[in-house]
């Protein structure tokens, strides 16, 4: 049965989408990467991509929003740089593919999806900014399979910061940060500077906010 | 931000109605996937309960849910116990206990899905009542316009025919007018419901030339015979030759004019040939923007939540 009472615990947001709790007390941030730490780690991670892909052409880079639009534009470019290679290049909402959105009575904004083509017979990459729980890695699996049937799908995660609740790893780490549950990590565009991007982590407010942290 | 029911367009803000297309723009992208359907409302179940014969509306309630995966039941008097004079509530009320995520009701009399509501746990999602509202219908007018011109603030929107019984027209009205448009009415007088500019805010015309003069968008009635036992006009072939769009009369409309109308159309009345099937016309359009606004209505309203719990970003329980 449904909870009836009006204290529904919210859960603490999908790491993935800091619109969901634009109001949520934070504490102090500091930045984990700056814009040219982030630029490093991808073009690492784009070496990395091209020396274990057998078939490099087949390759389809696919970005969780919303933080991991820019950040697959960005591997796209290192790509085309490394090893000359033009690949497909989506955008995969996950949001209606969400196993919360029912039991938190939550409605969050659904987001772009842009497929170019079919991922049949392509070895997808997930790109996304910070991955935590898994669920919406697991949740961008779900959706992909109404894409087509990919060869094989990989992740691309530019923080991982642990706290996994589903048995999902990631391929390439562009960082990995121990973090506390009640951390917030967000991607965000530096301000006055045009495009430039960093990673920043918020530590928890001094008292934790209520129903919050415990997932 | 979203409340629980859907009863009509006049209760809501203007950033809900946003939003509610805003999110039907991405059921949209749904609709052209190969696999048109999403898990969202898995194990959810809907209720189509039409006191008022529908075939489009109903159906795309129908496909919508089907799309969001959730299970949808359809109710309609000929087959159920309405027929054995249970009342109306007492069908919503059972149909409540078999735990519907959502009922979507129409009915032939204004007022009914609002009772049903005060009853029912589930949210009530309003199909057309009477001559009252009809809220999906607006919002995917207003999708459709949205799509082909770009903006609603500041456009000029004419509907034209039978506003008096119409439930799309006050819908309409309230929707394009709570959007930023200017919207204008134009029937024979009979078909005027008095002091029509006072209450609807809208401006009227019995002389469609005026009406249509520097309209952007042009949206016709039908005709509803079921509704008209008075004698409101003369013949029907006389409210076509004043009052039916043809090329020559939409001619006074803006170049670019787009055409609109509810369906089902009475061809030769309220458009001729010539209007309902070519470029101008967006008819069909709205028939396939209809699946994709209702999938966002279910995906926003459905869901035996804590009541006024549907919230928005950063909203909580």
């Amino acid at each position: 049965m449904q909870r009836l009472t009006q204290s529904t615990p919210q859960r603490p947001q999908d790491e993935t989408d800091p619109r969901e709790r634009p109001q949520a007390p934070r504490g102090p941030s500091r930045v984990l990467l700056d814009d040219q730490g982030i630029q490093r780690s991808l073009m690492r991670i784009a070496h990395e991509i091209v020396e274990r892909s057998a078939e490099p052409d087949h390759l389809y880079l696919v970005a969780i929003p919303n933080g991991g639009v820019p950040l697959a534009r960005r591997l796209a470019q290192g790509l085309r740089e490394v090893a000359d290679l033009s690949l497909p290049l989506g955008v995969l909402d996950t949001t209606l593919y969400r196993d919360d959105l029912l039991s938190s009575g939550r409605r969050p904004p659904l987001r772009r999806t842009e497929m170019p083509c079919s991922v049949d017979g392509h070895v997808v990459v997930l790109v996304d900014d910070v991955v935590k729980s898994g669920r919406t890695i697991r949740a961008a699996m779900d959706a992909l399979k109404d894409f087509g049937r990919p060869r094989a799908i990989q992740v691309v995660g530019l923080i991982d910061r642990g706290h996994r609740e589903l048995p999902i790893k990631l391929d390439y780490v562009g960082k990995n940060v121990p973090t506390k549950l009640d951390e917030a990590i967000e991607l965000r565009e530096v301000d006055g500077a045009e495009g430039a991007l960093e990673m920043v982590i918020y530590e928890a407010p001094g008292a934790a906010a209520d129903g919050e942290g415990e997932r | 931000m979203i409340g629980r029911d859907l009863l009509g367009i006049e209760d809501l803000e203007r950033e809900e109605i946003e939003r509610i297309l805003e999110t039907a723009e991405h059921m949209r992208e749904v609709g052209r996937r190969d696999v048109k359907k999403v898990p969202t409302l898995r194990g959810r179940t809907v209720i189509n309960l039409f006191f008022e014969a529908s075939t489009r509306t109903r159906a795309s309630f129908e496909i919508a849910g089907k799309r969001l995966s959730a299970d949808v039941v359809n109710f309609s008097p000929s087959g159920s116990s309405l027929k054995k004079s249970e009342s109306i509530f007492d069908t919503a009320k059972t149909l409540d206990a078999m735990d519907a995520d959502a009922v979507v009701v129409r009915h032939g009399v204004a007022g009914v899905p609002k009772r049903i509501a005060d009853l029912l746990e589930a949210p009530v999602i309003n199909a057309g009542d009477g001559a009252h509202e009809h809220p999906t219908q607006a919002l995917l007018d207003c999708f459709t316009v949205l799509q082909r011109k770009g903006r609603i603030d500041g456009l000029t929107v004419t509907i034209v025919g039978d506003i008096l019984h119409s439930r799309v027209a006050r819908s309409n009205v309230h929707a394009f007018r709570k959007l930023g448009a200017e919207v204008r009415v134009a029937a024979p007088p009979t078909m005027l419901p008095t002091r029509v500019e006072e209450t609807l805010g809208v401006k009227a015309f019995t002389s469609l030339r005026e009406a249509l003069d520097g309209a952007d968008v042009v949206m016709a009635l039908r005709i509803q015979s079921e509704r008209l036992e008075g004698a409101f006009f003369p013949s029907v072939r006389e409210y076509s030759a004043t009052f039916g769009i043809d090329r020559a009369k939409l001619s006074y409309a803006k170049e670019d004019a787009i055409v609109m109308h509810p369906g089902p159309i009475n061809r030769g009345v309220e458009l001729s040939h010539d209007v309902a099937d070519h470029r101008p016309s967006v008819i069909l359009d709205q028939v396939r923007n209809g699946v994709a606004l209702r999938m966002a209505v279910l995906y926003l309203f459905a869901g035996r939540d804590p009541h006024g719990s549907v919230a928005g970003p950063g909203g909580s329980a």
